[in-house]
């Protein structure tokens, strides 16, 4: 029963978060929207069992994507109000469009139904007396190990790509030479003056900068 | 289970039509679009995990730890080229990239 209102809940927040963040005039607005709208996924899988993912979710979602797509935002120029043009003009056929969707994704789920015999075809049941955590541990590490690393590595190939893309050599930069530091000597650069009393020394113009 | 699996498929369907929405509206900002495409994604890993849960099969979950890591990843790249882009052309909208159309 609690969980009934807490799914209508979640599911409510969800989908007018999702609405938001399609509509909003602000982009910064529309990044925080989709948070929520993640952070409301994120309960729905809670839910459903998958309290891993549902962390997960949060983990890499909240914390690393709507913050990368929040620094893309705030860190382009850009006039958000041409971006708008437009946006009556598509949506007619937008919601055209998205009634047609929705009215065949419904005929298709309210017009079938789970075979007799699924139950027999699942791979990998859910256990029951290990936690969710353990029991997509064990299953990644042994019989997804290699779809693991790959995902790993594609992970790390798109970390190489985006610096690869954004890395720009800043020509008028300074930027700090050790060889050059570590080649100096005592004779270039320290002159012994001989002061006289009380009369304070006066320092000798450096040639060049050596640095 | 508790919830019925096709509350799930309600909500993931509503929140799969939101994105296509989304990018017909903002047609020109690619930045919403991306955002969009997340939802889309996000409506997949939501029937993926009604799916896994309806079904006891960890099967789904472990796809969709798969989707999760496929949409970070195009995420970033599509970033960081949209950044490249703006720096390139001071521009971001859609209906301006057309330098390959030859």
């Amino acid at each position: 029963m609690i969980q009934n209102l807490l799914f209508d809940l979640f599911s409510f927040i969800l989908l007018g978060s999702a609405a938001m963040v399609v509509t909003s005039r602000n982009p910064v607005h529309a990044v925080l929207f989709l948070i929520l709208a993640f952070i409301n996924a994120a309960a729905l899988f809670l839910l459903a069992g998958a309290e891993f993912l549902a962390m997960v979710l949060v983990i890499v979602y909240v914390g690393a994507v709507a913050v990368l797509f929040l620094f893309a935002v705030m860190m382009l120029d850009v006039n958000f109000a041409v971006l708008r043009e437009g946006f009556q003009r598509y949506a007619p056929i937008g919601a055209l469009v998205a009634l047609i969707l929705f009215v065949e994704l419904a005929l298709f789920v309210t017009g079938s139904a789970i075979a007799p015999g699924a139950a027999a075809a699942r791979l990998f049941p859910t256990p029951d007396n290990i936690t969710n955590s353990q029991a997509l541990g064990s299953l990644i590490y042994t019989n997804y190990l290699v779809l693991f690393q790959l995902s790993g590595i594609i992970l790390l190939v798109a970390m190489i790509g985006a610096i690869v893309l954004t890395h720009r050599d800043r020509k008028r930069a300074k930027r700090q030479n050790l060889d050059i530091q570590h080649a100096r000597l005592p004779s270039e650069t320290l002159t012994m003056v001989s002061a006289k009393l009380g009369a304070g020394a006066a320092m000798p113009q450096p040639e060049k900068e050596t640095l | 289970m508790l919830i019925p699996l096709s509350h799930y498929l309600f909500v993931a369907g509503l929140l799969l039509v939101i994105g296509v929405f989304g990018i017909f509206m903002n047609r020109k900002n690619i930045i919403i679009i991306m955002m969009s495409i997340e939802l889309i994604l996000l409506a997949a890993n939501i029937n993926f995990i009604a799916f896994s849960g309806a079904l006891h099969d960890m099967v789904g979950q472990v796809f969709t730890m798969f989707v999760l890591t496929v949409a970070a990843a195009e995420s970033a790249i599509g970033l960081a080229i949209l950044v490249i882009y703006f720096r390139n052309r001071g521009s971001i909208e859609v209906e301006d990239v057309t330098l390959m159309k030859g």
